[in-house]
């Protein structure tokens, strides 16, 4: 699958019209000197060529180097990472924080008021653009209330340790810090963790509702047991199998939701540098991004795997 | 004059009141500086605070020498000083690291700059001759030792070779000499008219030699200069912070000289690429300033009464040029008749609304030698019918109009623009096909003269004539490839009067032969000039002071916050 996907990327970024050497060197650049930077870059060779080359560096881990800041991508996409991970992290702890337990209840509270403004909600969520949800975010909270602030991932300088703003802040009790990172971080991850807040209602509604009409809930029922125990210790871990492959699932959303959400925000993350990478033709820079993350997406549904093993006896691997 | 003894503080005791009335006086005399609810009030600048400046995307290099896009030139011109510098917003040239405009002697081959006593760089080494050589020698030799560094995207010294000819043998600058400790001589290889004004040009700004010899490479991200603000650090993608540099030259400079301030303790370059996102920063107070705003932006700006705008004075031409060598442009009478059916105050009114102005020459009126006296075409589709019924064209023809796919500084709407340009041209018989590209390819194809008529712009460098007329109208820019004369229009007499105007130091000459060229490029028509572009930028109402320049590349030393 990796294969595939490094052959569909590689050819695609070459498919944008535009000569990297060309936009990097601008309008007024001369002819010679174009070529020449074409010939460092190592442009002028063959397509297949350039992508032999590729993927014998991608094996040993050398993606190239970044034709905007001349490091190591890798090293770049590092140095990125805990700003992205924190960003879906947080959006995809408040959807499932709210997700589930908002399913749960209007599974068991079926066809009632809240089940019924449930659905509606959800729907909207999913239909939501990401841009437009944070915009109206932005109008609402930072240009009418003056409330959160953006952009960025704080206002106040924090000595980084793990690259991660809250935990930093934390660990250098920098309070003043954790106080205008978690500021930061309200609007994006409510932005980005929308449309899997409403996707996990819905799967949760629906998988609860399936298992609660199955025998041996009956049968729990049936031998007097407390309805509380019923839903949370017997129908609710079975209902989470699908719910664990919908937010396994949802993590290739997230990532492609972050480049929207970290542009509108400029929250300097892997997502915002796939925008830059791709807007300047950093064709070693797209690759990176796109093989890692196909790499992490297969990486999050291994784990999803291993989860099934968890919370359904049957499962052995 | 110069009280060099005293320590800041005192400074500001003594002559704090005398720095104050000229920033009032600097900000009376234009239009640009929209204080007038806060009525300057005591007008007294404010030290303090931190002027966050958000802006459509981050710098690429902080070697000012390596550096072509405006983004980082801006960020540059904070930390590095030039020997000379451009007045506040104008293209007029006022003293920086240098103590005087100098004249030039020996009919313009040689230039002598009193520098500056007693200013260092913020490494703390000393600004000097040898300093100035030092620079010169890394940009214009390509075997110095330090002709290197600027980062993975350096431009290779391009502006060095751009403004002044090449390197080495091929450099108009023959030799830089250190005469005394505080004089460096220029001997050129050639008179160069805009020489003294290149030399003002940001890129130009001089480094610390110490800092380039530690580490030549790194330098792009380690910048260490002279100016109003010193480095702090810079997040790629994101944010560049500088502090307020409390040793600099200018403070006892007056503001209408580019002294005074700096006043603010930090600025802070905040790069959000959504233009959306960027205004809405600057609405809900998280930015002090942006730039990139589009014409719509300023009315929503100007209703906000906690914000206002300010309108860079134009250093920019946005144009449609017909391409002279081919049919049926390369008739006179056509090119005359698309000009006469063109109603562009209509189209300027509709899409650049308060920030265009309808353009009469090839360059805006803020570089010299403009012609005031030349007059465009008028509106008028009758007489453009009767022309081309003369050049053989009385049922029309059908040709192909290119816009560019991306607004731009000097057009904010090329589909726009296009469109209604074409509805116009319809009107006396003219059929346009709309054509577009990727931008790159959109450049890469009007510099190979692929296209009927395009529409296209440019902004200037360094607000000399040579900067607009000798790119766009000299036969030697209408290459094969990467032509910048993209109308292919080619005059013998024009080229010569270009190369004599960019040859001679001699400023009545000078005029004399670019007044000219205008003449002669509104006769034979090779471009429809379309508009100069004021751009805005938002700030909030306490920001006072800010001065922008036509080059786009102005110093914050002069910005406070008001209470």
């Amino acid at each position: 699958m990796l294969i595939g996907v490094s052959v569909l990327v590689f050819f695609m970024v070459r498919l944008i019209p535009g000569d990297p050497a060309q936009i990097l060197l601008g309008q007024t650049a001369s002819q010679e000197r174009v070529q020449e930077l074409r010939a460092q870059m190592g442009l002028d060779r063959p397509l297949p060529v350039q992508y032999l080359l590729f993927v014998r560096g991608a094996v040993t881990g050398d993606l190239g180097d970044s034709i905007v800041t001349g490091r190591p991508v890798t090293e770049e996409l590092l140095a990125r990472f805990p700003a992205t991970l924190e960003l879906t992290l947080a959006a995809m702890l408040l959807a499932v924080a709210v997700g589930i337990p908002v399913g749960v209840i209007a599974a068991v509270r079926q066809y009632s008021v809240l089940d019924k403004v449930t659905s509606v909600l959800a729907l909207t969520g999913i239909s939501m653009p990401i841009f437009w949800l944070a915009m109206i975010l932005i109008v609402i909270f930072t240009v009418q209330l003056q409330l959160l602030p953006f952009p960025g991932r704080t206002s106040v300088p924090i000595s980084s340790i793990t690259g991660l703003a809250l935990v930093d802040s934390l660990l250098t009790l920098n309070f003043e810090g954790f106080r205008s990172a978690l500021l930061h971080l309200i609007m994006p991850a409510v932005a980005l963790g929308t449309i899997p807040m409403a996707i996990i209602t819905r799967m949760t509604r629906s998988s609860m509702l399936e298992v609660m009409n199955e025998d041996y809930i009956r049968t729990a029922h049936a031998k007097g047991l407390m309805p509380r125990r019923v839903i949370f210790k017997h129908a609710l871990r079975n209902a989470m199998l699908p719910t664990v492959t919908v937010i396994g699932l949802q993590f290739g959303l997230l990532m492609g939701g972050a480049v929207i959400t970290e542009t509108i925000f400029a929250w300097s993350g892997i997502g915002q540098i796939a925008y830059e990478s791709i807007n300047r033709r950093d064709y070693a820079m797209i690759q990176a991004v796109v093989l890692y993350g196909a790499t992490f997406f297969v990486l999050i549904n291994l784990l999803v795997d291993v989860l099934y093993a968890i919370l359904d006896p049957r499962v052995r691997y | 004059m110069k009280i060099r003894e005293l320590s800041r503080r005192e400074f500001l005791a003594v002559s704090g009141m005398t720095g104050a009335g000229l920033v009032v006086a600097g900000c009376g005399g234009g239009e640009t500086i929209g204080g007038e609810e806060e009525g300057g009030g005591d007008g007294q600048p404010q030290e303090g605070g931190t002027f966050t400046f958000g802006r459509g995307s981050d710098s690429v290099t902080l070697d000012p020498i390596h550096a072509t896009d405006g983004e980082s030139l801006i960020v540059c011109r904070q930390i590095f000083d030039g020997l000379l510098d451009f007045e506040p917003e104008t293209t007029d040239l006022v003293p920086a690291l240098a103590v005087e405009v100098p004249e030039p002697e020996e009919d313009g081959l040689v230039y002598t700059f009193p520098l500056r006593e007693g200013v260092t760089f913020h490494d703390g080494t000393p600004f000097n001759a040898e300093a100035v050589v030092f620079n010169f020698e890394r940009w214009m030799n390509s075997g110095n030792e330090y002709h290197a560094g600027g980062g993975p995207q350096a431009s290779d010294f391009s502006y060095y070779s751009g403004m002044f000819g090449g390197f080495d043998e091929e450099s108009i600058i023959e030799s830089v000499e250190a005469v005394d400790e505080y004089t460096v001589r220029f001997r050129l290889r050639e008179p160069q008219g805009p020489f003294l004004r290149n030399i003002a040009m940001s890129p130009f700004g001089i480094a610390s030699p110490a800092a380039i010899q530690e580490d030549v490479e790194e330098f792009w991200r380690n910048p260490v200069g002279t100016g109003p603000f010193r480095f702090v650090e810079w997040n790629q993608g994101s944010t560049v912070r500088l502090e307020k540099n409390e040793e600099w030259w200018g403070t006892d400079v007056p503001v209408e000289e580019g002294g005074g301030g700096p006043f603010v303790d930090e600025v802070v370059f905040q790069s959000i690429d959504d233009n959306t996102s960027r205004v809405a920063a600057l609405a809900g107070g998280q930015l002090s300033g942006a730039d990139g705003l589009t014409p719509d932006d300023v009315p929503t700006i100007e209703q906000d009464p906690n914000l206002k705008v300010i309108f860079r004075p134009p250093l920019n031409v946005g144009y449609l040029a017909m391409h002279t060598q081919k049919e049926p442009f390369n008739d006179v009478n056509v090119r005359r008749a698309i000009n006469h059916a063109i109603d562009m105050e209509a189209i300027v009114q509709a899409f650049f609304g308060e920030t265009g102005e309808v353009a009469t020459n090839p360059m805006p009126p803020t570089v010299p030698f403009f012609n005031e006296g030349v007059e465009r075409y008028p509106y008028d589709p009758d007489r453009a019918r009767e022309l081309l019924a003369e050049a053989g064209y009385e049922d029309g023809f059908d040709t192909e109009l290119w816009f560019m796919p991306i607004p731009r500084p000097y057009m904010p709407d090329g589909r726009g623009i296009a469109q209604a340009i074409a509805s116009d041209l319809q009107e006396v018989g003219i059929n346009c096909e709309l054509v577009t590209f990727e931008w790159g390819t959109y450049i890469e194809r009007t510099g190979r003269g692929e296209h009927p008529m395009a529409l296209l712009g440019w902004t200037g460098d360094n607000g000399d004539p040579d900067n607009f007329l000798n790119i766009h109208f000299n036969s030697a820019n209408a290459t094969e490839e990467n032509a910048l004369n993209i109308a292919y229009y080619e005059n013998d007499e024009v080229d010569e009067l270009l190369n004599r105007g960019a040859s001679t130091i001699d400023e009545g000459e000078r005029e004399e032969a670019y007044m000219r060229v205008q003449e002669i490029i509104m006769e034979d028509a090779p471009w429809v000039t379309i508009a100069y572009t004021r751009p805005p930028l938002g700030f909030q109402n306490r920001v006072q002071g800010y001065l922008p320049s036509p080059t786009g590349g102005e110093s914050f030393n002069s910005v406070y916050l008001s209470g």
